[in-house]
This record gives C-alpha cells, sequence and structure tokens, in this order.
C-alpha cells in the first residue's frame, strides 16, 4: 500500500503550489492576463463554441474535486459521477418542483454532495487503494438504477426539462455567454478555493496521509477526520459542477450519469495531471473534446480511439499533462528569475 | 420451501459464474497486485470468438476448446504488450490503463459484432431434474465450473509451472534469483485468467444472452464475491462468488424488484468491507512502519 499511496503523486510539498510558474509577480501578472483572456473568449467565438467551453470549465470543476480526492489524499473514487447527478438533480429538482432560482440551487447541490460525500466518505475510510475503486465503481454502475427507481422524485427515465437561466436585462449578454460567465466565475471561485485549502494546513495534511498514513498519524494528525473532510470537500466541488451542468444543458436524464462519466472524470483527472490545479482544465479540455475527435477518427469504435488515447497518455506522461510538465515551468521560472537578478546587478532580495 | 430451494439452486448456477470470473481477478490481483477492471469485457470477448465459431459449424466442445486456447493467447498477449509498460507506474496509471483497455475491447466488439442481442447455444439441455429443484443446464454449469477448479487446483499443487508461477506471485525478487522467469510466469497468470473468464462468458451466455454490454453487471457480483473472500485467496473467491449468486437470487426473489440489482450488489460490497474488509478466507496484510 505504502508503493502505491506514494506513487500517486511523487510531487514534493514546497512545489506544490500552482503548476504555473512560481515567482510571485509573474504569477499574478500571468494569472490576471488568463482570466482577462478567459473573460473575453466568449465575444469571440460561435455560441456553440461558447456552450463547449462552458461544459470545459464545468468538468474542469469537477475533475478538480477528483483531484483533491485521488491526487492530494490518495483516495482513487470511479463513482465521482454519483455525485455529479447528486448535484445536477438536487438542482433540478428545486428548481423544477420548488421553482427555486438556479443560482440558489448551486449552494444547495454543494451542501448535498458535502453531506453524501462525508457519508460515502465514512465507511471509505477502511478501503484503500484498489478496494474503493471497487466500491466506487459499483456506486458508478448503480446510479443511473437509483435514479430510475426513485421516479416520483427525478421523473424516471424521461428526466426533467429545465428552463435555461436569462440573463439580466441590460448586460446585452445572450444566454450562452451569462451561463459562460458563471461558469468561469465558478470555476476561479473553486480555483481559489482549492488553493488556499491545499496550500494550508489541510492540504499538508491531506498531502502527509496520501504519502505515509502512519507517520501523518504519529505526527498527530486525525486521518480519520482529514480522508472524510477530504472525500466530502472533493464531492462538494463535483457537485456543484453537476448541478451547473444541469443549469447549463437545461436537461437531467439517468443515462447522462453512466459508469462512463465517472470514468472520464478519472480519466481527465489523470491525463491533466493528478496533485495538480492546473492540470484539473486540461482534464476538462479532454472530457470534452477528445470523444469529438475519436468519433472523427472513427465512426465505427469511437470508444476505442479514447481508450487508446488514454494508454498513450498513461505511458508517455504517467503523471499527467501538467505533472509532467510541471518541472520544466519549474525550470524556466528558475532561469528567468535568475536572468532577472543578474540584469539587476545582482541586488533584488 | 420447494420454491426456496429452487432459487438456491439457480443462485448457485449463477454463482459459479461470479466465482469463475472472481478467480480470474484474483489471480491477476495475487500476481500483478492490479484490479483488472477489463476482465470482464475479455470474457465477454472470447464469447464472441465462440458465438463465431460456433455459428461457423464447429461442434460447441470443440469451438469451446478452440476459444479457450485462443482466449489464453489473447491474454498473455495482453500482459505482454499492454499492462508490462505500467508495471512500475503509479497505481493510478495501470487503473487508468485497464479501464482503457475495458473501453478498447467493448467498443471493438461492438464494432465487429455490433450492439445487437445474440442468442448463445447452450450446450446442456433445458430439462427439469429431481422434482423440479434443478434444472439440467443449471447443473451442467455447476459441472463445468467445477471442474475448471479442480483442474486449475492440480495445475497449481501438481505441475512444475504452477509451483514456479504461485513463487513468483509470492516472492518476484527470490523467485527470479532462482531462475524462475517471472515476466513469462506473470504472462501465463494473465493467459490463465483470460481462459478462465472465457469459460465463465461462455456459461452465462445462453442465460444472459449474447451483446458487449453483458458481462458488466457479472463483473460487478464477481468483484463482490472476490472480496467477500478475500481478495487474495482463490478459494475464497470462489465460495464468494457462490454466496454471492444464492444471496443475490434470494434478495431479488423475495426481498427487492430486480431494477435495483447492481445496487444490491454494491450493497453487498459496501457491508463487506465494513464489516469482514479481509474477507471469508483472506489474510491481514500487516504493515511495517
Amino acid at each position: 500500500m505504502d508503493k502505491s499511496s506514494a506513487a500517486i503523486a511523487r510531487t514534493p510539498l514546497g512545489t506544490e503550489r500552482f503548476g504555473f510558474a512560481t515567482a510571485g509577480t509573474g504569477r499574478w501578472a500571468f494569472a490576471i492576463l488568463a482570466i482577462v483572456i478567459a473573460a473575453a473568449l466568449p465575444f469571440a467565438l460561435s455560441k456553440y463554441h461558447v456552450f463547449e467551453l462552458t461544459l470545459v470549465m464545468i468538468y474542469a470543476i469537477a475533475v478538480l474535486g477528483l483531484n483533491i480526492l485521488t491526487g492530494y489524499n490518495g483516495q482513487i473514487s470511479l463513482g465521482h459521477g454519483g455525485f455529479f447527478a447528486a448535484g445536477a438533480y438536487t438542482a433540478a429538482i428545486l428548481m423544477h418542483r420548488y421553482g427555486v432560482p438556479y443560482w440558489a440551487t448551486l449552494p444547495a447541490a454543494g451542501f448535498v454532495g458535502f453531506v453524501l460525500g462525508v457519508l460515502f466518505g465514512l465507511p471509505a475510510l477502511r478501503f484503500e487503494g484498489p478496494y474503493l475503486a471497487l466500491v466506487t465503481l459499483a456506486m458508478a454502475l448503480a446510479t443511473p438504477q437509483l435514479l430510475k427507481y426513485f421516479d416520483t422524485w427525478t421523473g424516471g427515465q424521461q428526466g426533467i426539462n429545465l428552463v435555461k437561466p436569462v440573463p439580466p436585462a441590460g448586460l446585452g449578454l445572450n444566454q450562452d455567454r451569462w451561463l459562460y460567465l458563471i461558469a468561469l466565475v465558478a470555476l476561479l471561485l473553486a480555483i481559489r478555493v482549492a488553493a488556499n485549502m491545499l496550500n494550508g494546513r489541510t492540504g499538508r495534511a491531506w498531502v502527509a496521509i496520501r504519502d505515509h498514513p502512519i507517520a501523518a498519524a504519529a505526527m498527530g494528525i486525525d486521518t480519520a477526520r482529514y480522508k472524510t473532510l477530504a472525500f466530502g470537500t472533493s464531492t462538494l466541488f463535483t457537485a456543484v459542477a453537476g448541478a451547473l451542468s444541469a443549469i447549463a444543458i437545461g436537461y437531467v436524464s439517468p443515462e447522462s450519469y453512466s459508469l462512463f462519466l465517472s470514468i472520464s472524470f478519472l480519466v481527465g483527472a489523470a491525463v491533466g495531471g493528478i496533485s495538480t490545479i492546473g492540470g484539473a482544465i486540461v482534464g476538462g479540455f479532454f472530457i470534452q473534446f477528445v470523444p469529438n475527435f475519436a468519433n472523427d477518427i472513427s465512426d465505427a469504435a469511437p470508444w476505442a480511439i479514447y481508450g487508446l488515447a488514454m494508454l498513450v497518455c498513461m505511458y508517455t506522461m504517467p503523471h499527467g499533462v501538467v505533472g509532467s510538465i510541471k518541472p520544466w515551468l519549474a525550470r524556466l521560472a528558475q532561469w528567468t528569475g535568475a536572468h532577472r537578478k543578474r540584469k539587476d546587478g545582482g541586488n533584488s532580495p | 420451501m420447494h420454491e426456496f430451494l429452487q432459487q438456491v439452486f439457480s443462485g448457485l448456477a449463477a454463482g459459479s459464474v461470479y466465482a469463475s470470473v472472481a478467480l480470474a481477478l484474483v489471480m491477476i490481483y495475487r500476481s500483478t497486485d492490479l484490479v483488472n477492471f477489463a476482465q470482464g469485457e475479455m470474457a465477454m470477448f472470447s464469447t464472441y470468438i465462440a458465438w463465431t465459431l460456433v455459428n461457423a459449424g464447429l461442434p460447441f466442445w470443440g469451438a469451446f476448446a478452440l476459444t479457450l486456447a485462443v482466449s489464453f493467447a489473447g491474454g498473455m498477449l495482453i500482459e505482454r504488450v499492454i499492462i508490462r509498460p505500467v508495471e512500475n507506474a503509479p497505481v493510478l496509471a495501470a487503473v487508468i490503463v485497464t479501464i482503457g483497455l475495458l473501453l478498447i475491447v467493448n467498443s471493438v466488439a461492438g464494432w465487429i459484432y455490433t450492439y445487437t442481442v445474440q442468442d448463445f447455444p447452450s450446450p446442456f439441455p433445458d430439462r427439469p431434474l429431481l422434482h423440479a429443484l434443478i434444472t439440467t443446464r443449471d447443473l451442467g454449469v455447476i459441472a463445468v465450473t467445477l471442474i475448471m477448479l479442480v483442474l486449475l487446483f492440480l495445475f497449481f499443487r501438481y505441475t512444475s509451472t504452477g509451483l514456479a508461477m504461485r513463487a513468483a506471485a509470492q516472492n518476484p525478487t527470490s523467485a527470479r534469483l532462482c531462475g524462475i522467469r517471472v515476466g513469462h510466469m506473470l504472462a501465463i497468470g494473465w493467459g490463465l485468467a483470460a481462459a478462465i473468464g472465457a469459460t465463465a462468458g461462455i456459461m452465462v451466455a445462453p442465460v444472459l444472452f449474447l451483446d458487449p454490454n453483458m458481462m458488466s453487471g457479472v463483473l460487478l457480483y464477481a468483484f463482490a464475491g472476490a472480496l467477500l473472500g478475500g481478495i487474495t485467496s482463490p478459494v475464497g473467491a470462489v465460495v464468494g462468488g457462490l454466496i454471492v449468486g444464492v444471496t443475490e437470487n434470494l434478495v431479488g426473489t423475495y426481498l427487492i424488484a430486480s431494477q435495483l440489482k447492481l445496487t444490491v450488489a454494491l450493497a453487498l460490497i459496501i457491508l463487506v468491507l465494513v464489516f469482514k474488509p479481509n474477507g471469508l478466507f483472506g489474510t491481514a496484510i500487516v504493515r511495517r512502519v
């Protein structure tokens, strides 16, 4: 077990920062530039592309949640599609049955996700590595069945149709751009919250538990509490992403939350780079676009192409895209930092 | 009472299929520390091969033997080509690779054979026996599983290859020092697992009908069986699989509607792991600091 948990990610503690370059002001400038570009992007793209990018960001939030659990705490989950569905259905039922405004469903979905995650995390304390993967796999397979079974609430096979949110008058935004901006704000918030947690006391405790549970316990970390907290936090993110997806797509049905969705999240997390925050965004792109590419390459067996893409990524970059380029970025940052110092005459602090 | 016994016996027939798949999982887990998520799909593909051979006019048992041979070779090939590169990679990478394999096999099967549900012939006539307590078909399935188990037991107990495989699984380094080619043993392990899976697929196909998604439920129950028995114990896998088969049938008949079949498996897995995490026959893993 030690082998596995330590091997999930071998990034040393100190470098587990943003995934961008680490120099202080440079990082902020880069982040602000990225946000400005991201906010301007929907005004330059067609409706359909804006919608696609909205989904990318929503998936990125879900993958970020899974990253917290799998990457930083070493618990593999194949069942996050179930929590995504829980969030989506919470939003859908609140909007459809009780007429709750769409923005108010997000905290509710987060709350439901957190409670479910903690409840599931408690028995999960007993399982490690592949065992947890199995339990969560069973959960992913059971999700569509459960959704169909409680059809008085979920609308059964037909699902629930939702009215898409109307953008506030006076801003001159169309619906897709408005949704895009909501998703962007949610993603930025999620990244900020995740970064704060991961760079602080809680994150250090999670990583310590992942790398060596016994040593962590010996240092006084309450492993049970922190592992359960990791589960709850992770599912909170994923459930909020689920609620956003229900709002953005305007429809929920049991078949959308199959095992394949859960697999996609884990694949997105692993391909992007587990235990990096930037990896979640790469993962979001993978989930949204690779199935389409696969379809373009082969109509007949798209999932075979998708599976091949997974294999190739894992063979060439076992630590994911961001995990693999991070050492290079760090070296680049070091190099530019040294360069700047030399220009300043070596006097900068 | 009569109906109850009937359900127990048909549960045993289903259970022996779960037991076979569970056994295949345990074999791979013991030798490579991997949970093979593609086990069910590999079995499904083998079943399609058997179906093709039967349709081409081969007698059933001839097709059966040929399928086992092809599956064995295929399993070895998969280990060598696909699993080998991630042997020492992070666990997550290995999990992703077996899931990728699952998608590939499923998709290729759908591409070659389409997603239409097919009839699969059963080698056993469907006649009631013993006051309709059990059908000859169920009895046949149980018998085939038992024969396979006995053969496997003899193989591991009395052949030098079997001994070498056990050594390689238990302590790869020492085994290598004794001159055992550990890599070959792992490949044979995968080959055997594929052949066992093929048997399970062929036995279950007449009941479930053949389609590319046939095995997903079976795989889940097999996981439950393997965990119940203790994922490190081959005997446990078989006993666990049988118990799961009977439980599933009884719960499905008397307690819960069959739309929730997979949910029952989920509940079963969680209960086992909460109350008996090492299973009935498994050994507790002691960790050193």
